[in-house]
Formats: structure tokens, C-alpha cells, sequence
């Protein structure tokens, strides 16, 4: 097992240097001038914009500016934000926000959504089944800044059990709110999969003979049958992860939560070539990551599975 | 909802358990309320906190607070000295300015005339990159700071025009007679910084030492808040009513009226246009109608020979309803323009613009027709900053077709990041939004870059504006000088090179732990030091 991990972290190798690259490429080929944007209506002397275009290199070919931030990078310097920041500092601030927010909405997706599916998959075809499958056709079908809007006003201002907005209150409380909305979605496929899957392994011919064997009802569906039915619902536990960390634009608007998603949209507008790169290198190398753990989860979930 | 602070913190905990298990029944607090003296304001995160380099009114908002010009405005446009004890000058090109003795930075650093030049020359130096670096252009040796070629370098690293006599003297000496010079020591980029600024810049910009009534309370908490207490040792005119205030960054402005609703912020400089009519509802005289001197207007390309005669600019103002689309688009509450200047400026004249801003159809026609029509394609230019460009623009394009019959009108809706250096290189192709919000309460900041015809976009020329603009500048008194840009705003008029559409409205909020909350239509918006706190 640990010469296929090895092999998928030396794969991570390419896939860095061509996300960092294609990433660097496409901010660089955005239209508008980020020197320009910067002062707004008024006019900037051709001095500062001379010292401004020389601090950000914007005046040197595409593949020598990426060739500078690939240099600053091994320096372990991330570059420099257009309001002088330094792009570590900034984007360590974001991400921990980013995680915190991430882990709460996926814990909902793991919790809430297992647990509902395993509801309605072990009754299938009766009432809870038919709630949990309308409840979740229904969640899927608002989109994420109406459930945000509605949870916020709802929740936040008319009851007051939640900040409306803001990090002041820490975790959990400042998070609950924004993660339940961020995680809303994936909770409802995370159910209705784990509910499909469970509900077709529990008619598989192993389970009748488990059953036959006289195990107890718990045992059967704890042991054999829900196990390896979580395979479809790991698989998109681990993709989903990613996306939350990164697709978390709306959200994070609505609740003020100062995330990643914020930060890489804020710069793409003002063409900040190494935040841009730098968040979403961050995300793709998390992404990797976390698919490598969903691999390697397989063959604890179904012992049929095997690693060479 | 009732203050409650400690006992809000620790019942948090057990309020997440229980919504955690989807059960959860009681009220978990909401309100960070707080009766410490202190009040929170709610804004967009600011770029820098060095007055000098940036042009973002949310940097100011905090500058504003933490650093005090030698001149400063009170809300009706006056002049009031605060680091200042008196700026003259008989010939309106040397300035003598003296300090108010015994004023100290929050590091107990004296304010000398020379934190004043040494700010000054940093920001006026082009290779420092400083985004306020404009706003010195005026004084003598400022070229020599800031070579036109690119990458030349500079000659000298200090302005020769500003002079430090002694310890509090300052003589400033400018390229031409600028009769609004202490106007323009009003700005925030004029700020004094002291000596640690420039050890290490980048460190200053994160927690800022300057000599205003409020010092940082901490560092920046970028795009969190930036939290300010007073400072003991301030002697200026700002004596601040209150213990503190605090400047929360919001991301969304819908996000930060929600808050404002909630009790979270207390003051709100701008509700966002769509939720006005609801936050009148809710709030009641919590909201705060405020005057904006920021002006839209429709300039023209007159270098293209299309846009050259007159009476076709004439014609195109005089058919576009400016009051309808004040309803239509605004909900009336903008004010329509019937002068080049807002009617807080001084020397704004009621009606000075006359027939041109009357809407008029059968005289526009008429004038339309004179002009010899219009033929080709009518390009209409604005930004796709905020949707309401597009609605107004379709409503005047909607008039054009209507009232003087021009059939084929596209939309030209440009990415803001490019909208400006399009205009500047001057490569649009039709009639384009202008937006302006002056620096500094002057006639002469809405003239002189706008229409001057070294300055303006048009590429329109007159001698006599010109002329008019520098008699102003080189006046002894105001009185003088606001003759004299009118009649440049006459002239203006006359030729409409770009015509004035109407002024914004401003509305801010408040929360009922505040009062006395006061938002300037200029630079420096809020008011912080009156604002009182239940």
C-alpha cells in the first residue's frame, strides 16, 4: 500500500506545476489593466505607474513573470497583494476561516446526511423515506443565496439564536449558520445516495444469508450491509470537500465570513496573478489529498478491495 | 435586545450542541450590543491605512479619524483650522503655514512642520509607487519627483517647493497661483506622518501612529475590523464624545444593513440603493438622507467629427427626461442637475445650466435637424460597476430613438477595470457615462479636470475656459474666484461638451445605541468624534 501512496504523491508533482502554471496563464490573460483599477477615477502620475508596473513585474513576458513567482515560491516567498500584503499572510488569514467553515458544512453533510439516509433507506417506500426524499429534492432545487438569505434573516435576525453575519462569535457559533447553508446541498445527495445504496444492499444475497445465520438486525445492517454501501456516498464525501472549500463565493458573502472563495474572486477582478495561483494551488493540492484518503478508505470500507 | 454580554459568550457553546442535533429551541444571543462608550461602523475593508496612498473613501473613513491636515472641513463645506494655526499668502502661489504648537503623535512624537514635508515628499516621490501621489502635482518641484519618461529616473527625492522654516513654519511654494490650495490641504493625502513611518512603511501601513483624536487599538485585523480608541494626548478641535469606534469590513453591503438591523453595527454610511424604501419603513429616522456631491454626466467624443458641432450635443441633452429617469431608475430621490456643480459646492448657480438640461424634444429636434442628423451607429459607453448604469443608459437611448429619431443605438457595457483607460486613450466611439466625486468642496475640482483642455476627455478645446480657470486659481478672495469659474462654467455650458445629468443621493443608518451621527458629503464622511453613545 504505501508504494501506491508514494506513487500518487510523486503524480501530485506535475499536476502542481501545471495547475500553477495554467492558473498564472489565464489571470494573466484576463482583459483590464490592474494598475489602472487600482487608483479608480482618478489619475495615476506615469511615475507610479512605472514603479507600480516594476513592483508586480507586469511589464515582463508571460513566461518570465511566472518564472520569478515559481522562484519567489521555492524562496518560500507567495509574492506580494496589490495593497502590499504579503500573499502568505493573507491567504493563511482566509484559510482558516475557509477550514473552519469547510469542516462545519461537511460534518452536517457527514452527520445529518448519513444519519437521514440510513433513516430512510432501512424504511424504505414509508412515510420517512417519502419526507426525506421531498425534503431533500426541495433543498436541492433553492438555490444557495435564498436558502443563505432566508436562514439569515430567519435564524439571525428575526429569532436571534445566531450572529447574523461576522467570525466575532468563533467556532461554532459564528460558523453553524453559513455551514449548515453551505452544506445544505451536499447533505441532501449524501442522503438520498446513502439511502439508495443501503436500501439495494440490504436485497443482495449476502444479507439474506447473514440474516439466515440468525444476526441481529443491527449487526447486519452495521456491519454488512452499511459498510460497503458507503462507498458511492465516500467517494462524493471526499470530491465534495473541495468544493466547499473553494465554492463557498455566495456563502461567505452573505454571512461576511473573510474565506478563500472571497479572496480568489476579489482577485481575479484585480488580477493578482500570485493570490489567485496561490489559493487555488492550495485547493488543488487539498483536493489531491483528500481523494488519496478516499482511495486508500476503500479498502477499510469493503475488504474486497485491494492496493498494489 | 438587551445588552448581555458574558452571559451571551458562554451559553454559545451549549447552543451549537443543541442545534447540532437539529433540536434547538432556545434563543441563542445575537446582539454584541456593548455600552463600553464605543459604536461600531460597517464598511468595505480599506486598501491602505497611509492617507497618501490610496484613493478609497473606507481607507479614509479610518485615516480620517486616526490623523488630523492642518486644514480640515467642518459639514457645511467651511474651512476649519486643526493642525493649523493660520495658512495665508498675499499672491495665492507661496503659502505660510503655521502649526498649533504642542501637538504630539500617539508615540508622543511632536508634530513639527518637518512631519509634515517629510510625508509630503514621500508620497510626491514616484518610485514609492503611492497611489495619492497626484495630489502633490501642484508644487513647485514636483516634476523633477516624477519623471514622464518611463523609467527615468528622478532628479531629486524632495519637493523644492515645500520649505521648513522652523519647527512650526512651513512654507509652501506652488508652480502657478492656486487660489483652493486650502482646500486641497484638506485632503487626506496631506496628513502628517511621523518619523517611524518611514523605517518601515509596511508595518506602518498595518497599525498607523498619526495625530489625530482616536489612535489604533491594536493592528489591522485585515477584513475584519480595525479597532480605534481616543488618544489621551489630543489638543485639536475633535474632541471626541466617545470612547472608541470601531471600523467592522463587510464584504456585501446587503450583509451589512442586515447587521445594522440586527444591532450589530451602529452606523452605516451607505444602505444599498435596493433597500432604501424597506430601511425607511423599518428604521424609521434611524436612516439618514445625506448629501453626495458625486455627479454623473454624459460626455461626448468631440474629437470625432460625429460629436463636433455643438447644436448635436445640445440636441441629445435637451432629449433625454432627466426628472423621469430620476423616477424611473432612482426612485426620485437623486437630485437632477441643473448646473456643471452640485448644489453643495459653493458657487453652484440654480438653473445655470438652463435650456440645455430642460427636457425639450421639439426644440432638440429641431437642433438635431439644424446639426445635420446623426448617421451610423449611436454607441452609448458605461461600466458594468452597478446595474443601474445600464437601466438609466436603455431609458436615454429609448429618448434618442423617440425624440429625435435615431434608429440604430448600441450599448458599449465595459468591464470597470477597463473603463478608464479606454476613456483615456480615447477610443470610444459614441456618448459615455462620467462619473465625478470631487477631492476637495471646490467649483474649480469639478471645471478644471474635467473640461480643461489639457485635462479633459474629450478632446475638447477652449482658450477662453482656460483663461477663465487660471483667473480663478490666481484670485485673491473667494468671492473673486467663484466669478470667475462661473463664467468658465458658462462657457462650459455653451459648448456642452459634456453635459451634467443629475447628483447622487446618499442614505446612511443608525442603530437606537447612537446619536448625533453626522456623514459629510466630502472626503471624510462620518463624523466620528460627535457621534454619542447610550
Amino acid at each position: 500500500m504505501w508504494r501506491y501512496v508514494a506513487r500518487r504523491v510523486l503524480q501530485a508533482v506535475p499536476v502542481f506545476l501545471g495547475t500553477t502554471f495554467l492558473i498564472y496563464a489565464m489571470v494573466f490573460a484576463l482583459p483590464g489593466d490592474p494598475i489602472q483599477a487600482l487608483a479608480g477615477e482618478k489619475p495615476l502620475a506615469p511615475s507610479v505607474v512605472h514603479a507600480l508596473r516594476e513592483r508586480y513585474n507586469l511589464d515582463d513576458p508571460l513566461l518570465v513573470q511566472y518564472a520569478k513567482y515559481l522562484g519567489g515560491l521555492l524562496r518560500g516567498d507567495l509574492g506580494e497583494t496589490f495593497d502590499g500584503q504579503d500573499v502568505a499572510g493573507v491567504l493563511a488569514g482566509r484559510w482558516t476561516v475557509t477550514a473552519q467553515l469547510a469542516l462545519t458544512a461537511w460534518l452536517f453533510e457527514l452527520v445529518v446526511g448519513i444519519a437521514l439516509g440510513v433513516w430512510a433507506g432501512l424504511r424504505r417506500g414509508r412515510l420517512a423515506d417519502t419526507l426525506v426524499l421531498g425534503g431533500t429534492t426541495l433543498v436541492i432545487a433553492v438555490p444557495v443565496f435564498v436558502l443563505g438569505y432566508t436562514a439569515q434573516i430567519v435564524l439571525g435576525l428575526n429569532l436571534g439564536w445566531f450572529p447574523t453575519a461576522g467570525t466575532d462569535d468563533g467556532w461554532p457559533m459564528s460558523y453553524v449558520l453559513p455551514g449548515l447553508v453551505l452544506g445544505s446541498l451536499g447533505l441532501s445527495y449524501v442522503a438520498r445516495l446513502t439511502r439508495t445504496s443501503l436500501a439495494e444492499n440490504l436485497r443482495a444475497d449476502y444479507v439474506r444469508t447473514a440474516r439466515a445465520k440468525g444476526l441481529t438486525k443491527a449487526r447486519v445492517v452495521g456491519r454488512h450491509t452499511l459498510r460497503n454501501s458507503l462507498i458511492p456516498v465516500v467517494t462524493y464525501l471526499g470530491v465534495d470537500f473541495g468544493s466547499l472549500m473553494g465554492g463557498a463565493i455566495v456563502t461567505e458573502g452573505i454571512f461576511n465570513l473573510p474565506g478563500i472563495g472571497q479572496q480568489v474572486f476579489e482577485s481575479i477582478q484585480l488580477k493578482e496573478g500570485p493570490v489567485v495561483v496561490g489559493a487555488v494551488t492550495l485547493l488543488v493540492l487539498i483536493f489531491l489529498a483528500v481523494n488519496l484518503l478516499v482511495d486508500l478508505l476503500y479498502g477499510l470500507l469493503d475488504p474486497r478491495i485491494r492496493y498494489d | 435586545m438587551t445588552s448581555r454580554k458574558g452571559a451571551t459568550r458562554r451559553a454559545a457553546g451549549f447552543c451549537a450542541v443543541l442545534m447540532t442535533l437539529a433540536v434547538g429551541t432556545a434563543a441563542c444571543g445575537g446582539d454584541s450590543g456593548s455600552s463600553d462608550g464605543t459604536f461600531v461602523a460597517g464598511h468595505p475593508e480599506p486598501d491602505h491605512l497611509i492617507p497618501s496612498n490610496t484613493t478609497s473613501s473606507y481607507s479614509w473613513d479610518v485615516t480620517d479619524e486616526l490623523f488630523e491636515n492642518l486644514l480640515g472641513l467642518d459639514e457645511n463645506g467651511n474651512l476649519v483650522e486643526q493642525a493649523a494655526q493660520s495658512v495665508e499668502s498675499s499672491d495665492q502661489k507661496v503659502w505660510t503655514i503655521r502649526l498649533r504648537p504642542g501637538q504630539k503623535f500617539h508615540n508622543g512624537e511632536p508634530v513639527t512642520a518637518q512631519s509634515f514635508a517629510d510625508a509630503w515628499n514621500y508620497a510626491a516621490y514616484g518610485p514609492h509607487g503611492f497611489q495619492g501621489n497626484d495630489y502633490f502635482s501642484q508644487i513647485q518641484g514636483y516634476a523633477d519627483l516624477n519623471p514622464e519618461d518611463d523609467g527615468a529616473e528622478p532628479e531629486a527625492d524632495r519637493l523644492s517647493g515645500v520649505k521648513v522654516v522652523d519647527d512650526l513654519t512651513l512654507q509652501v511654494t506652488l508652480d502657478a497661483p492656486f487660489s483652493q490650495f486650502k482646500l486641497l490641504l484638506t485632503h487626506p493625502a496631506y496628513a502628517p506622518l511621523p518619523k517611524v513611518a518611514f523605517t518601515d512603511i509596511k508595518a506602518f501601513d498595518n497599525k498607523p501612529i498619526g495625530n489625530g483624536p482616536y489612535m489604533m487599538d491594536g493592528s489591522w485585523e485585515r477584513n475584519r475590523q480595525i479597532k480605534l480608541k481616543v488618544f489621551p494626548g489630543y489638543t485639536g478641535p475633535r474632541k471626541p464624545r466617545n470612547k472608541g469606534v470601531t471600523w467592522k469590513s463587510y464584504a456585501s453591503a446587503d450583509t451589512a444593513y442586515t447587521d445594522l438591523r440586527a444591532g450589530r453595527i451602529d452606523v452605516m454610511q451607505s444602505i444599498p440603493a435596493a433597500k432604501v424604501s424597506e430601511a425607511r419603513r423599518i428604521l424609521g429616522d434611524r436612516v439618514l438622507p445625506r448629501r453626495t456631491g458625486t455627479f454623473d454626466y454624459l460626455g461626448f467624443p468631440v474629437f470625432d467629427k460625429r460629436f463636433a458641432d455643438p447644436d448635436l450635443r445640445r440636441a441629445i441633452s435637451m432629449a433625454i427626461d432627466r426628472n423621469g429617469i430620476n423616477k424611473a431608475v432612482f426612485d426620485g430621490t437623486y437630485t437632477v442637475a441643473d448646473s456643471l456643480l452640485p448644489p453643495l459646492i459653493k458657487g453652484h448657480r440654480k438653473g445655470a445650466c438652463g435650456e440645455l438640461c430642460t427636457y425639450n424634444p421639439a426644440k432638440a429636434k429641431q437642433l438635431f435637424d439644424k446639426a445635420g442628423g446623426f448617421s451610423g451607429t449611436l454607441e452609448l459607453y458605461f461600466s458594468n460597476a452597478q446595474p443601474s448604469y445600464e437601466q438609466w443608459m436603455q431609458i436615454v437611448a429609448n429618448q434618442l430613438k423617440q425624440n429625435l429619431g435615431i434608429q440604430d443605438i448600441q450599448f458599449r457595457k465595459i468591464p470597470v477595470s477597463d473603463y478608464l483607460s479606454m476613456l483615456r486613450a480615447r477610443e470610444e466611439k459614441g456618448p459615455y457615462r462620467q462619473n465625478w466625486e470631487a477631492d476637495y468642496p471646490s467649483a474649480q475640482n469639478y471645471l478644471e479636470p474635467q473640461f480643461h483642455s489639457a485635462k479633459n476627455r474629450m478632446g475638447w478645446t477652449s482658450r477662453e475656459f482656460d483663461d477663465l480657470i487660471a483667473k480663478g486659481n490666481a484670485a485673491p478672495t473667494e468671492q473673486a474666484a467663484i466669478g470667475y469659474y462661473n463664467q468658465a462654467e458658462d462657457v462650459a455650458l455653451r459648448e456642452a461638451p459634456m453635459v451634467p445629468l443629475w447628483v447622487w443621493q446618499g442614505f446612511g443608518g443608525r442603530s437606537d445605541k447612537v446619536a448625533d451621527v453626522t456623514i459629510t458629503p466630502y472626503a471624510t464622511g462620518l463624523v466620528a468624534h460627535e457621534v454619542t453613545v447610550k
